[in-house]
């Protein structure tokens, strides 16, 4: 793979090579794709992991004795163990594969959220955050009303931190994201951590757009469990990780029950397996989780600190290429200091609505979301509807965000 | 690729530009809100029913241009019209929508005037709700006006 030498150099032309739907065309017209924050594009080296396994190594994990099977068992521990070595966990028993980081989030607030948390216990989340992390909460709190508490934000796009003492006192949980999916915004993780620690709270961080976008040292952190998907690191749809400190996914009563997550059953009861296995009831995405092993190794080879580099760069331009070209006819919702924000960019344009606004950059192959981003009360707060958002990833160059801008300008003659 | 220009019409850009029937009525008139989750679009259609005569409608909210040109369209097209001719109006829309396949219930004599221009739509099947969104919840506010 030409990517492996990109350790020092960081080459996205040559990046880009091994995306095969990022160099792809539709009607003669290259595919513009800005649409990472929502799910990123797979290399070569995923796919084929993928294939290969499926085509050659395909069986049942931790169930049978014959070579096949424990070949397969031995690639899907060796992903896991890639996982762990990538965020830096203690040990392969503090990654959890789920169906993605939503169903990870349910197991938190399911099974230690029903185990720990009772009337009137108070579990702080912010302004900034997905549905994800929001409904599986007000889940508990409709059942066993628990109080709900918001972290606001500042005009800047910054989480208010002045009242942060105030609402985490007597607080049992701090649920918050590392990166806003919408703004673009990067919190403050280690310190928000701490904070929660020194009021007796447990910091619980959802990781999806930070994982994907620069180094993670869940240790370093501070962090007691952290959630994150595959399939917007490279990896394919269908998986996602818990990363949890042991002794706490020790105490936690199990989440799905069936083959798997037993050690033994009887007709009077049952007993859990060990981590990991405990919270993977079923059959588990076998041939995804290989498949997010080579994403992580894709993502070794190529090197998270670059990844982290290359984006600062794309904000910069992105920023000023805008601001350059439309000035007041372009509000983007978020942070200007592109080494406070990930290149994740929602806007409005012209007074165009969001939803007509990406039908249009489509006709120029321009992929953006537009909507509400799974975050309304968010949207709520910065007064907006719906937004389009572009977001840019390791495999997005200068042209990308010059592509958008021609398209934004081309939206302007219909409306 | 359909063309963009199948999508957004003269007549559909105008009423975007300049919506017909935009505001809000006073109850009795009932008030339904009709959402997108998809877009974040929400849209409220007040009616004023009496006599079994939609005598006044209007409606309020935000949206894509589709939704609202096609709630504007719909508010003109009902105003007037017997609760009965405006159940028949909606299913000849959504009909050409390809959202009923029960094409017997359909008066094809009804005719859509303008409204016809929003059949480019329907090669963009993201965009299809958009378009319904305001006539979904005119059906609701009929339902509810009616009880």
């Amino acid at each position: 793979m030409t990517v492996a030498g990109v350790n020092t150099v960081f080459d996205p032309s040559a990046i880009r090579r091994e995306f095969p739907v990022v160099t792809s065309e539709i009607n003669g017209k290259p595919v513009v794709f800005l649409d990472s924050a929502n799910t990123s594009q797979k290399p070569n080296v995923v796919i084929d992991a993928m294939s290969t396994f499926m085509r050659e190594s395909y069986a049942p994990i931790n169930r049978s004795a014959y070579t096949l099977a424990a070949s397969a068992t031995q690639k899907y521990e060796d992903a896991r163990a890639a996982v762990a070595k990538f965020i830096n966990a203690n040990s392969t028993n503090e990654v959890v594969f789920t169906k993605n980081a939503t169903e990870a989030l349910n197991l938190i607030a399911y099974s230690w959220g029903r185990a720990n948390l009772q009337r009137g216990d108070v579990v702080v989340l912010t302004h900034m955050e997905h549905h994800a992390y929001i409904v599986p909460w007000q889940m508990l709190q409709q059942e066993r009303g628990i109080e709900l508490r918001w972290v606001p934000l500042t005009s800047d796009f910054q989480l208010d931190l002045s009242s942060l003492p105030t609402l985490l006192a007597g607080a049992k949980v701090f649920s918050f994201t590392s990166m806003s999916n919408v703004l673009g915004t990067i919190n403050p993780v280690e310190k928000l951590c701490a904070a929660a620690h020194g009021a007796g709270a447990l910091a619980i961080v959802d990781a999806c757009q930070s994982v994907p976008h620069a180094p993670t040292d869940v240790r370093a952190l501070g962090a007691d469990f952290a959630m994150f998907s595959s399939h917007k690191m490279c990896g394919p749809s269908g998986v996602g990780v818990l990363w949890g400190r042991e002794e706490l996914l020790e105490a936690m009563p199990p989440f799905l029950g069936g083959g798997n997550m037993i050690s033994e059953v009887r007709l009077d009861g049952f007993k859990c397996a060990e981590l990991p296995a405990k919270f993977e009831a079923g059959t588990p995405p076998i041939t995804e989780v290989v498949g997010l092993g080579a994403a992580v190794e894709f993502l070794n080879g190529v090197g998270m600190a670059n990844i982290r580099k290359h984006e600062i760069a794309m904000s910069n331009y992105v920023l000023e290429m805008l601001t350059s070209r439309f000035g007041d006819d372009i509000t983007i919702h978020g942070p200007r200091n592109p080494e406070l924000r990930g290149s994740t960019f929602s806007f409005a344009f012209r007074g165009i609505h969001p939803h007509d606004l990406s039908q249009v950059l489509d006709q120029s192959n321009v992929c953006v979301r537009a909507g509400h981003h799974c975050a309304k009360p968010l949207m709520k707060i910065i007064g907006a509807n719906a937004t389009a958002r572009a977001s840019f990833y390791l495999y997005n160059t200068t042209e990308d965000a010059d592509a958008l801008a021609d398209a934004l300008d081309s939206a302007s003659d219909i409306f | 690729m359909p063309g963009i220009e199948d999508l957004y019409r003269e007549i559909i850009l105008d009423h975007y530009r300049t919506p017909r029937n935009r505001g809000e009525l006073s109850p009795p008139a009932v008030c339904t809100e009709g959402n997108n989750p998809l877009c974040g679009d929400d849209i409220r259609v007040y009616l004023d029913v009496a006599d079994g005569v939609v005598r006044d409608v209007k409606f309020s909210g935000q949206g894509c241009s589709i939704s609202q040109s096609s709630t504007s369209m719909m508010t003109v097209a009902v105003k007037g019209k017997t609760i009965e001719e405006v159940r028949a109006f909606v299913r000849r829309f959504k009909h050409m929508m390809t959202l009923s396949e029960d094409g017997e219930s359909i008066d094809q004599s009804i005719n859509l005037g303008d409204i016809e221009a929003l059949q480019g739509v329907v090669k963009f099947p993201v965009r299809i709700k958009c378009a319904t969104l305001g006539w979904n919840t005119l059906l609701e506010g009929l339902n509810e006006a009616t009880k």
